[in-house]
């Protein structure tokens, strides 16, 4: 497999400009000829099919929600960065290409980052006019914060409910198009399989959530904006329907798959409270900004924390990493906590816990100046724990938050098959190895809106406008295998629950391949996933049938899908024998513990490509060159 | 004019309907009351003051206070009407526990309510102005035909019921109206409420004053 | 702790639902709401029983996607909180629970607790948006905006269409939340030009979906779990009234100059 990156020749700050006026139009008159499908409605997804019906073009748009506006992206809190500087404070479009290249622990391809960067002001106006209620200042003018460690206020929010705003102007913008019967909307239908016809993608397979009809949809570009795949740790910030299944049927029609095992541990969730545990709950990095973490100094202290004395707490971020202390990066913090836990000094049940305390906060700024900047968050918290985190510190764990990982794509954001696009986190994405606090909505929104409706024009000007049909033996073959594979789920009938299955898969991959990765457990993990698979499919237990709305049987879709991405997980993470980002390697770190790169083996991109059936996939290779950004070690001390 | 029709058909403007006709009738009640405040002045105030309605304007004021009534009953009736049965089809299945919190007896009942306050105004209509029902009734005397008829122990019972149900209608009628006209701003939401609360207070102690004071022997 | 359960069961649209009675042992008391149905869905799956069905995404309370009548409340007993964010321990050992779906016409059940909420997203396409195609914005800092009606704006923005509003109004009303998007645009400069054909548009589509009139019973409020306040109602049927006078008086003069 050939993996061109098509980058725009020229300086990095003229790719861009040049690459807009080199790719080809689409005739206006010409536009409504042809079909896009967007499957995924959230941040990419919704503005990418608002835009592309905005321009004229004939959509249809798919989301297994009941609603465009349930898309994950709806629970983001934090932020969104953009290179605006706003507040004067030396922020550029190059300072946020530089920032992203580096936390991305130079994994990222670094055209595609800047690209980002550039487009991140429009972003902002164009949230701004769609009536995004972000927050402001006396005079009227868009307040900004720092965010996950930047030294410049560059992050835009609303409130705590950024992501919920930001798609709700996308879902308002796309509902818009669906009134003028410009974009149609698919809502409950789940994409099962993609539908490549001579090399080119041109539809999908879904199925309808409510009837459980198998329909085929065609179109002469699909995108596909299904979001990450987080769930495949059955714990995670997820949502409980986020899935893989679209990317990784992708993946099997030959799409290549990238760093599947960059994934991203989010320092501060609530910790698991006991088995009946369905997903976890993230609270916004924000409140590393004033609230300060530490474990007791001593192993199983049995203290109710505000009894344990300061000097005898180790505020370890602090003590390790002196400049950045609590605001560390993410990989870093998230890592120093289960460092500590392991030590037998971490707090709350079963151990797995830090205190995040406010108690200083509080003292200098008053109860009420804490209340007006995290009162939901503390309610929220309050809400599930049942602790008053004015009072008690909270008690915060990582939690498996992102995929850095997702299919390839070039420049044009196009994969490996021909008309298929990807964008937001369902793509491998600008993040490199580690994502920035309030840089995925970034991306979501700048492929949705700037990037991809370009490109899909770029790739539709060189196609004819037309429909493969229903009656195509490509298309009833695949149909018929979409069908049997969900019979088949539901005759197994053995005696294993779905979510069972799930929680085990998640445990597994949570103890080999989450927060720290090691060769030992890698390979163990790679023996019993296909066991587990193995058995899956011997003895799951999926009641009713498929002519009827059946959530069981869309979850045993999605775990069998999961099974099969989790090996390759696994197998990426065993074969970047290196330690970058959010992949730790136990066997590549420094005498200090920190992450140790290999920047001479390991500087480029891996992409499985798919070889069929009970073959081992191929690791292909995209090499990663640093003109501008100069490699070098991250270092938060 | 599709405006028009919009405006009428739509929920909305059918509560808007509902909001200013009540607005009305309220009005005309608070002014009934003030007028008939004057029984305390006498018969010959209340009765003269009798006189100056059915004169003014050569007569014409009466009548044409009467269309305006009439009108205004008619489209609260039809705007009452037709939403309720918008309402009801909008919830075909009722839940099978129910727990309200906010909503109060008043407003639950303001269907109800309704209804007793228009049998109230058709019997009234009998009592006082045609006076079909009333036992001794004579045109032109207002002061006897109120004091006679209040004797009777089971009228002004009815009478007193029905001013207790216009009360709950009126208590939550009113601060519904400031809600519907739209003039209810969250900081003056406490003074709407406590507008409703005494006008509706205002306007059943005024009234069951005249039963309750014919009936204790005050006015004869 | 132990719980009687009697659910809404009904396999689809068509067939006709009725409660069923199930024993819900061991459940812990930091479950949540949703996880004890989970729980309960695991055991119904053992014993070959069809589980129940009930929506639900996020599980952080932002979605809007869950949502059932709990014991009488839409969501549950907690104030300001979804299905999803109620925790077991409101409640205590031996309590009986009735979990129905929202009942509205305009909200049909698909199956058990699952209903269908396509009005709202109907509601908001009819004109609950600013028209601002991509890439004509102007630099976001040319329209500042108040903070006192920025924040007005994100109060009423914060609406989740959960539909918790229409379950609990007796009259199966959709005001607060047609109020809620008519008032997060209304109270933003952007939102200004479409200000009255937006209000005129979406409540014309909020009465077409077959929703009940609002008799002001405050209902949803109470169960709202963003706390959306029941003063946008009165400001959407102020916009409404102004919205409806001027066009007539629009349609008046373009009459007048028709004729002349
Ligand atoms: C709790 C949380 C907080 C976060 N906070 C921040 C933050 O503060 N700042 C920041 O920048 N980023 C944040 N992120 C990350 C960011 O929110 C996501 O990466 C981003 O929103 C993803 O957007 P998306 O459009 O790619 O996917 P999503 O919003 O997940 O949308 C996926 C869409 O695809 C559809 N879909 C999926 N599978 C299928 C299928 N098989 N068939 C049909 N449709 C399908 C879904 O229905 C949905 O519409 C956060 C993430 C989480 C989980
Ligand atoms: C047949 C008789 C009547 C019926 C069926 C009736 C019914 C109703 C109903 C259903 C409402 C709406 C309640 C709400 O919005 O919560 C209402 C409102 C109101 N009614 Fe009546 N009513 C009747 C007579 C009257 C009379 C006689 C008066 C005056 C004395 C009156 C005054 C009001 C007022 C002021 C309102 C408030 C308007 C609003 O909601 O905006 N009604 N009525
Ligand atoms: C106890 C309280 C009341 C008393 C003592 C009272 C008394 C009277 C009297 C004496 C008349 C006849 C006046 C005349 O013919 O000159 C009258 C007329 C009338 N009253 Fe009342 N009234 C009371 C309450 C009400 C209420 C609550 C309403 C409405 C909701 C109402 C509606 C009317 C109407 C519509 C008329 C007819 C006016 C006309 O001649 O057109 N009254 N009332
Ligand atoms: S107004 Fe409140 S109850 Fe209604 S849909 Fe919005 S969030 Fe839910
Ligand atoms: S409960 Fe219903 S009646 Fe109006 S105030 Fe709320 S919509
Ligand atoms: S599941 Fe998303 S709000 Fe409850």
């Amino acid at each position: 497999m050939k993996l061109n990156s098509n980058i725009p020749s020229g300086p990095i700050e003229q790719q861009w400009e040049k690459h807009r006026f080199d790719m080809k139009l689409v005739n206006p008159a010409n536009k409504r000829k042809y079909t896009v499908l967007v499957v995924g409605s959230g941040l990419a997804g919704g503005a990418a099919a608002a835009t592309l019906a905005e321009l004229g073009y004939n959509v249809h748009c798919f989301c297994f929600q009941d609603s465009p506006r349930r898309a994950h992206s709806i629970a983001a809190q934090g932020g969104i960065n953009a290179a605006k500087n706003y507040c004067n404070d030396g922020d550029s479009v190059y300072r946020l290409f530089y920032d992203t290249v580096k936390g991305g622990d130079f994994r990222s391809r670094e055209s595609n980052v800047y690209r980002l960067a550039e487009v991140s002001v429009n972003i902002i106006d164009q949230c701004a006019a769609q009536g995004v209620p972000f927050a402001r200042e006396y005079g009227g003018l868009l307040d900004n914060r720092s965010f996950g460690g930047a030294q410049v206020s560059r992050t835009f929010y609303a409130r705590g409910q950024t992501g919920q705003q930001l798609l709700l102007g996308a879902y308002q913008a796309l509902e818009r198009q669906i009134g003028r019967r410009r974009v149609t909307m698919h809502s409950r239908h789940e994409m099962l399989d993609l539908i490549v016809i001579d090399g080119r993608a041109r539809g999908i397979v879904t199925r309808d959530l409510v009837s459980g009809k198998i329909e085929s949809y065609f179109g002469d570009a699909v995108c596909l904006a299904t979001g990450g795949y987080g769930n495949v740790f059955y714990l995670s910030t997820n949502a409980k329907g986020s899935n893989a299944s679209a990317i990784w049927r992708a993946y099997k029609r030959g799409a290549a798959f990238a760093n599947p095992c960059y994934t991203q541990i989010h320092p501060t969730c609530i910790p698991v409270s006991g088995d009946h545990q369905s997903k976890l709950t993230l609270m916004s990095e924000s409140l590393r900004n004033d609230g300060r973490i530490w474990v007791p100094k001593t192993k199983g202290d049995p203290r109710s924390p505000n009894l344990i004395p300061d000097d005898e707490r180790d505020y370890y971020l602090e003590r390790k990493y002196p400049s950045f202390g609590n605001l560390a990066a993410r990989d870093v913090t998230s890592r120093a906590a289960k460092q500590v836990c392991d030590e037998g000094r971490g707090v709350g049940p079963g151990g797995r816990g830090v205190y995040l305390d406010f108690r200083d906060a509080i003292g200098r700024l008053g109860k009420d100046a804490i209340r007006e900047k995290y009162g939901n968050l503390f309610e929220m918290y309050e809400r599930i724990t049942d602790e008053d985190p004015y009072t008690v510190p909270m008690r915060i764990y990582p939690a498996i938050h992102y995929t850095m990982g997702g299919l390839w794509v070039d420049y044009n954001l196009q994969s490996t098959i021909p008309g298929l696009f990807v964008l937001g986190e369902a793509n491998f994405s600008d993040h490199g190895a580690n994502r920035l606090g309030a840089s995925a909505l970034m991306q979501g929104l700048a492929d949705g809106y700037f990037i991809l409706p370009y490109t899909v024009g770029n790739y539709l000007a060189t196609v004819k406008p037309e429909s493969p049909g229903s009656a195509h033996p490509e298309v009833r073959a695949l149909e018929a295998a979409v069908s049997a594979r969900l019979d088949r789920l539901l005759s197994i009938n053995g005696k294993r629950t779905v979510s069972d299955f799930h929680r085990e898969l998640g445990r597994l991959l949570w103890e080999d391949c989450g927060m720290a990765r090691n060769e030992k457990g890698l390979k163990a993990a790679l023996e019993r996933i296909p066991a587990l698979r193995e058995e899956f499919w011997q003895n799951v237990k999926v009641l009713g049938d498929g002519a009827e709305l059946n959530q069981s049987l869309e979850h045993a879709g999605r775990l069998a899908d999961f099974l099969e991405l989790g090996e390759l997980m696994c197998l990426d993470a065993l074969e970047r024998r290196e330690s970058c980002g959010g992949h730790f390697r136990e066997e590549f770190q420094t005498e200090e513990g920190e992450a140790r790169r290999d920047d001479a083996n390991f500087c480029h991109v891996a992409a499985w490509e798919y070889r069929g059936e009970g073959k081992p996939p191929v690791r292909n290779t995209e090499a990663l060159e640093f003109d501008n950004v100069h490699l070098a070690t991250r270092s938060y001390k | 004019m599709p405006a028009k029709s919009g405006f009428w058909n739509s929920t909305i403007g059918r509560k808007i309907v509902m909001a200013v006709t009540g607005l009305i009738l309220f009005g005309f009640v608070l002014a009934h009351l003030v007028g008939n405040l004057q029984l305390y002045l006498g018969p010959d105030a209340i009765n003269a003051y009798g006189l100056f309605l059915r004169q003014v304007f050569h007569g014409a004021g009466l009548w044409i206070a009467r269309a305006g009534l009439l009108v205004a009953v008619v489209l609260h009736i039809w705007a009452a009407t037709s939403l309720t049965l918008a309402s009801r089809a909008a919830r075909p299945v009722a839940y099978r526990r129910w727990q309200p919190r906010e909503s109060t007896y008043a407003s639950r009942t303001m269907r109800w309510g309704g209804v007793i306050v228009l049998l109230f105004v058709i019997y009234h209509l009998l009592h006082f102005t045609l006076g079909t029902v009333h036992p001794s009734f004579v045109p032109g005397d207002v002061y006897h035909n109120m004091v006679a008829g209040f004797q009777v122990p089971w009228v002004s019972a009815f009478y007193i019921i029905a001013m207790l149900a216009l009360g709950l209608h009126l208590r939550h009628g009113l601060w519904s109206m400031f809600q519907t006209l739209g003039v209810a701003h969250p900081r003056y939401e406490r003074y709407a409420k406590a507008f409703a609360a005494v006008f509706a207070a205002v306007i059943v102690l005024g009234n069951i004053s005249f039963p309750i004071s014919v009936l204790a022997g005050w006015v004869r | 702790m132990n719980l009687t359960l009697h659910v809404w069961r009904q396999k689809n649209a068509e067939a006709k639902g009725a409660f069923v009675t199930y024993d819900a042992k061991d459940i812990s008391a930091d479950m949540s709401f949703l996880e004890m149905l989970d729980v309960v869905n695991e055991r119904l799956i053992a014993k070959g029983e069809a589980p129940i069905a009930f929506d639900h995404d996020c599980r952080e309370g932002i979605c809007g996607q869950c949502g059932t009548v709990i014991n009488g409340r839409p969501h549950g007993p907690r104030e300001r909180t979804t299905s999803c964010q109620l925790h077991m321990r409101s409640f205590a050992d031996g309590d009986e629970i009735t979990i129905e779906p929202w009942r509205a016409s305009a909200f049909p059940v698909l199956r058990d607790l699952i209903v269908d909420r396509g009005a709202f997203d109907r509601i908001i396409a009819a004109g609950g948006f600013i028209s601002a195609p991509t890439g004509g914005a102007p630099d976001a800092n040319s329209i500042p905006v108040p903070k006192d009606n920025a924040d007005l704006a994100m109060d009423a923005a914060a609406c989740i269409g959960c539909g918790a509003c229409v379950a609990a109004c007796p009259n199966a009303s959709a005001m607060l939340f047609t109020a809620a998007k008519v008032a997060h645009l209304g109270f933003m400069p952007q939102g200004q030009p479409e200000r009255q054909s937006r209000v005129l548009a979406m409540v014309a589509q909020m009465d077409q979906e077959g929703f009940g009139s609002c008799t002001n019973h405050g209902e949803c409020e109470s169960v709202c779990p963003k706390g959306i306040k029941l003063s946008n109602i009165a400001q959407m049927n102020a916009d409404y009234l102004r919205a409806t006078l001027a066009q007539g008086r629009r349609e008046a003069q373009a009459g007048e100059s028709g004729a002349g």
